[in-house]
């Protein structure tokens, strides 16, 4: 029931994977088993078909190893010049991906998508220029061998023995095009033989046995197999954003741990090969427990490598605090939903699995209906494991700890000394005891193993018989020295896991309160610097980090905040944040984008849009941050976000209310304006009329009066609805519309402006009706024919046509006279243009303005041209299709 | 007593009221002005006038308050006002207004409208409407041109009708779709243009220059009657 409805709606993230195409480029791979199978040549070909199918393409990069047939297909295509790169004397160079972007072709060729870039590059690897272009509309055509595939890396090292390190995530080939390169191993061998296939000359060692015709028939496999792959992911992905019913595993969901342990990529790499197979997401998580604080820098280093494979390869990344992996597991799991879970089978000893039992037993009992895989570890030497390492300096215990349980045994001894001469107490090595317990509770095993060896013998010494001598007779005692070193060990170890529990609970509750204490404080700001203040703050409090955040101004980001306050950013940072503001990803040093800068940089997100920057570093230098600190920044992060764009809207709405309020007195003083100038015209016109019925006063002047009073009507009619348009305040009442209604109803009311003139209405009432305002366009009728009555010649017929075309309706309104100066026909529409010359006609030279401005509106465009035989002045309103009402709803 | 007519003009302006005072009753009408919403309402009980001219934007009410109350007396209402928006008009006679005239105003034109208003309003429903060459005969449901009875669809009848029981009235698109199609098609202009378009076919002399069903832009149709 569930499960079909699940089915039947469009994945969100299938339809934001669509929507994320959209306005992308596109990218296309030729993927090819091994080196020479022609992968170069084919993208060339397809590269110069397509030119000459008339698509802009040029080369951004292309090998051609000097093998004469494919450089002869260069010939054509334009190459853009490559960039000069200075490495420690050498020269080297890469695709400039810069001139790419500012040339902008439809397509690029870009050869080895797995290529590394030379230090300095903008980008480590060559397909993070690929994917900048393609987010910037460009298509691009790459080449790629298998086994520079991510996940398939360990797969292809395992039979091939060669293990590339040049690797490109799955993901950059999930929404490509791919195309297989296909040539048999026979051929792919002969080739080879004759010398046609280029190998770098530090491979050509393994290359007897990477040709292998069994190697190359594998890789041959894996080719087709992925590229069969990527067109079922593509298919499924499609049958989610359309919600077309299709056979797929759901529900299915992977959860791999991982450890600081060196087996954990691949552990990685199998659970994306599961993944990939079952089509289900996955998680990869670490279990932070108490152990993790004796990791080393390496632990810390390749545990961050590890977490960021998984991401790379498409995974979700958690790290959760736990006392213990498969406490911390259980939970996760249940949390997450899991049905599979990978994990490493650990190199624990014989001795360490009899004392705690299997971890693998343990954990498949603890989570039932949780499919368990245990993947072994590598052969080799085993990594050390914590138990086996020196002990960390600090649990030597302090030297004050010493000093301490000394003074204590002393102290116990002084006690039992007295005590002893008041009677022989057989007991008094319980007294013991105490120091011991209380020292290896308080300074730890050491300082409590020290305690137990000094209480030991000053019990010996002081009370065992014979007394004043370290020797023992009754072995009774003997019992009792080894009772004190017992107690010594047992109680530190129990006191120690407290203490690391409390430790990490306090961590925890340290964190959440932090975020608690932030997300307050950020509650009652209202202004974005002082955000920005507060977020750096709080984050170099926390973290110790320097901090800055940028904002968005007019003129690109800048400094918002700063702690300490004297933090400036150079060139190279400037440009990563930049980046990482424009990608919304993060860049600097420890991230994947212009490493070179010294600062980390994380965007700030809310929804789709990035609100500002946020920079760290550290003033010693190094990575700004620990991965376990990550999610913590993540979370100050995302609130600061919130609280930006919540400070943005509530500004935003202020700016509305404003607004709102001056469209109402706008639109209050436009209709003041026009009732108080029309009335007294209204007067005026009257009076008029009456003077001219009774007959009274000079005609000639009665005349010239109207016509004045006339003329400064339309002029406020025209002021009226020009500040209409220049205000934007136009409401469209979109109906229906008859051409032959408006039209004929403009010419009515027109009729006694136009005497002496025909008019001809041509307008077919066969015409589609169109969606349009009939008010405004009737103005605009109205100006068109009293201009067409202005300059056309006395006597002369004015044209109303209408007519259908390709791609619309075209209304035409032709007069027969001067026409218009040439080379002023499109000018003739701007505000205050006149024809010429023609003062005396009067008008003011809104009315054209106001038909462009009232059509404008209504989607609708207009023209202006001369006419020959007759000659005379054309103006022209198109409909496009648009706006046509299509059906003929009968009546 | 004389017979003529008694009309009543509501408007804030003097000039405006003395003016069309002065036309009115040069072409035969008797006149009573107003220049507030109290005062034209005291005066229609008191002098009963046939006909108001009506402008809107009255100190004390706003004109289109009064349309419902003149209309409920029987009482013609033409509209004389300075707002042309195409709601406006609308808005006023689709509460009942008769005719709807913007400042500012041609008398002549005026005149004319205060005769169409008058005559519907007098002679009750005439059975035979006439325009130009047409005959709507409204009991007998017939409709000839020139003598030979034209056919028409039940809708493009029901259509005419409409218009021919107010002729020289223009009636809103909202009530003829409502008479004709009833209330779920208030909003469906488009039936509208396409009834108007077989019609004027049927009756017009030339259907790219109608002038017999006329058009006001975004209001309603007119019969052009007599």
């Amino acid at each position: 029931m569930n499960r079909r409805s699940e089915i039947a709606r469009p994945s969100p993230e299938a339809l934001l994977r669509e929507a994320a195409q959209e306005g992308r480029g596109r990218l296309k791979v030729f993927l090819g088993a091994a080196p020479g199978v022609g992968k170069t040549y084919e993208m060339l070909t397809e590269g110069n078909a397509r030119r000459r199918g008339g698509l802009d393409v040029a080369i951004g990069i292309v090998e051609t190893h000097g093998r004469a047939e494919t450089e002869a297909l260069l010939g054509e295509l334009e190459i853009i010049p490559r960039l000069e790169i200075d490495y420690q004397g050498r020269i080297l160079t890469e695709m400039d991906i810069d001139a790419v972007l500012a040339r902008r072709p439809k397509l690029v060729l870009v050869d080895e998508l797995a290529h590394s870039n030379a230090p300095g590059s903008r980008h480590p690897k060559r397909y993070q220029d690929v994917e900048e272009l393609l987010a910037a509309g460009i298509d691009v055509y790459s080449t790629v061998n298998i086994q520079h595939l991510e996940s398939l890396n360990d797969v292809v090292a395992s039979f091939t023995k060669v293990r590339v390190r040049e690797t490109v995530p799955d993901r950059v080939l999930e929404n490509a095009e791919i195309e297989v390169v296909d040539i048999p191993p026979d051929e792919l061998i002969e080739r080879l033989k004759e010398g046609k296939v280029y190998i770098p000359h530090e491979a050509t060692r393994a290359l007897g046995h990477f040709f292998s015709k069994s190697n190359l028939s594998a890789l041959r496999e894996l080719a087709l197999r992925r590229a069969a792959q990527a067109v079922d992911t593509q298919m499924l992905d499609y049958l989610r954003a359309h919600a077309l019913a299709g056979t797929w595993a759901g529900g299915e969901r992977i959860v791999v741990a991982v450890s600081e342990l060196g087996n954990a990529e691949e552990l990685v790499r199998a659970a994306k090969r599961l993944a990939d197979a079952l089509r289900a997401p996955w998680t990869a998580v670490h279990i932070e427990t108490p152990r993790d604080a004796q990791f080393s820098d390496d632990d810390r280093r390749r545990l961050a490598q590890t977490l960021q494979l998984a991401s790379q390869l498409g995974a979700q990344v958690a790290s959760v605090p736990a006392a213990s992996p498969i406490e911390g597991l259980k939970r996760f799991s249940e949390e997450a939903r899991a049905t599979q879970l990978v994990i490493g089978k650990s190199a624990r000893s014989r001795w360490f699995e009899l004392r705690h039992g299997s971890v693998v037993d343990r954990l498949v009992r603890g989570t039932p209906g949780i499919a368990v895989h245990v993947l072994p570890s590598p052969e080799g030497p085993a990594p050390k494991r914590p138990g086996a390492r020196p002990m960390p300096k600090g649990s030597w215990g302090s030297p004050s700890g010493y000093l301490v349980a000394t003074a204590l045994v002393a102290a116990i001894t002084v006690l039992g000394v007295s005590i002893y001469t008041l009677g022989n107490i057989t007991n008094i090595g319980l007294l013991f005891l105490i120091p011991v317990m209380i020292a290896a509770t308080r300074y730890g095993l050491r300082t409590g193993l020290f305690t137990g060896a000094l209480s030991s013998l000053a019990y010996n010494f002081f009370f065992i018989e014979p007394v004043h001598t370290f020797t023992i007779q009754d072995p009774q005692n003997i019992i009792t020295v080894l009772v004190l070193l017992g107690v010594a060990i047992v109680t530190s170890q129990l006191a120690a896991r407290v203490r690391a529990q409390a430790e990490l609970a306090q961590r925890s509750a340290g964190q959440n309160s932090a975020l608690a204490g932030f997300a307050r404080m950020l509650t009652t700001t209202t202004d974005p610097n002082e955000l920005g203040q507060t977020l750096c703050a709080e984050v170099n409090r926390l973290l110790g980090a320097n901090t800055v955040l940028l904002l968005p101004g007019d003129d690109g980001l800048s400094l918002a905040a700063a702690v300490p306050p004297e933090n400036r950013l150079e060139a190279i940072e400037q440009a990563a944040a930049t980046w990482a503001y424009d990608h919304r990803q993060p860049a600097g040093r420890g991230s994947d984008t212009l490493t070179a800068s010294d600062w980390l940089f994380h965007p700030l997100a809310a929804g789709e849009h990035a609100l500002g920057v946020f920079g760290l570093a550290r003033a010693e230098g190094g990575y700004a941050i620990r991965s376990d600190q990550l999610p913590l920044l993540l979370s100050l992060l995302d609130q600061a976000a919130l609280a930006l764009e919540r400070i943005g809207l509530e500004a935003e709405m202020a700016t509305i209310t404003q607004l709102k309020e001056r469209d109402r007195l706008r639109a209050a003083l436009l209709s003041s304006v026009s009732h108080d100038l029309r009335t007294p015209l209204t007067t005026i016109l009257a009076s008029i009329a009456e003077l001219k019925r009774t007959g009274s006063g000079d005609p000639k002047l009665i005349a010239a009066l109207q016509a004045e009073a006339e003329r400064l009507n339309r002029f406020v009619a025209n002021l009226l609805d020009m500040a209409r348009i220049e205000a934007g305040a136009l409401k469209l009442a979109l109906e229906p519309v008859d051409l032959t209604d408006v039209v004929s109803t403009a010419a009515h009311d027109l009729r006694r402006a136009l005497e002496g003139h025909k008019i001809v209405l041509d307008v077919s009432p066969e015409l589609p009706l169109v969606r349009i305002d009939a008010q405004l366009f009737h103005h605009c009728l109205i100006n068109l024919l009293e201009n067409a009555g202005k300059y056309a010649d006395p006597g002369t017929p004015i044209i109303v046509s209408a007519s259908r075309q390709p791609g619309g309706i075209a209304l035409s309104v032709i007069d027969q006279g001067p026409g218009l100066p040439p080379g002023e026909e499109a000018r003739i529409f701007e505000t205050f243009t006149r024809i010429e010359g023609s003062d005396r006609k009067g008008g003011t030279g809104l009315g054209l303005a106001i038909v462009k401005g009232f059509a404008e509106a209504m989607g609708l465009t207009v023209a202006a041209a001369n006419r020959e035989d007759p000659k005379g002045a054309c103006f022209m309103i198109r409909f496009p299709e648009t706006v046509l009402v299509k059906s003929g709803a009968a009546a | 007593m004389s017979n003529e007519p008694k009309i009543l003009i509501v408007d804030d302006e003097r000039a405006i009221l003395r003016l069309l005072g002065s036309a009115l009753e040069r072409a035969g009408y008797r006149t009573i002005a107003a220049e507030t919403a109290r005062e034209a309402l005291t005066a229609l009980q008191i002098d009963k006038p046939d006909a108001v001219l009506l402008d809107l934007g009255l100190p004390d009410r706003d004109g289109l308050e009064l349309v419902p109350l003149i209309k409920a007396e029987g009482v013609a209402v033409i509209i004389v006002s300075a707002r042309e928006a195409t709601e406006q008009k609308v808005t006023a006679l689709d509460l009942g207004a008769d005719d709807y005239v913007t400042k500012p105003f041609d008398t002549e034109e005026v005149l004319a409208r205060v005769r169409t208003a008058l005559r519907h309003c007098r002679a009750a429903e005439s059975e035979i409407v006439t325009a130009g060459d047409v005959e709507v005969d409204l009991t007998r449901r017939r409709v000839t041109r020139a003598g030979d009875e034209v056919h028409l669809a039940p809708k493009e009848y029901g259509f005419l009708a409409e218009l021919a029981r107010h002729p020289g009235r223009v009636i809103t698109h909202a009530q003829l779709l409502r008479a004709v199609w009833g209330e779920a098609h208030v909003a469906d202009v488009e039936y509208l243009r396409v009834a108007a378009r077989s019609l004027r076919k049927k009756l017009e002399a030339d259907a790219s220059a109608p002038s017999l069903i006329r058009n006001e832009p975004g209001v309603g149709y007119r019969l052009i009657a007599r």
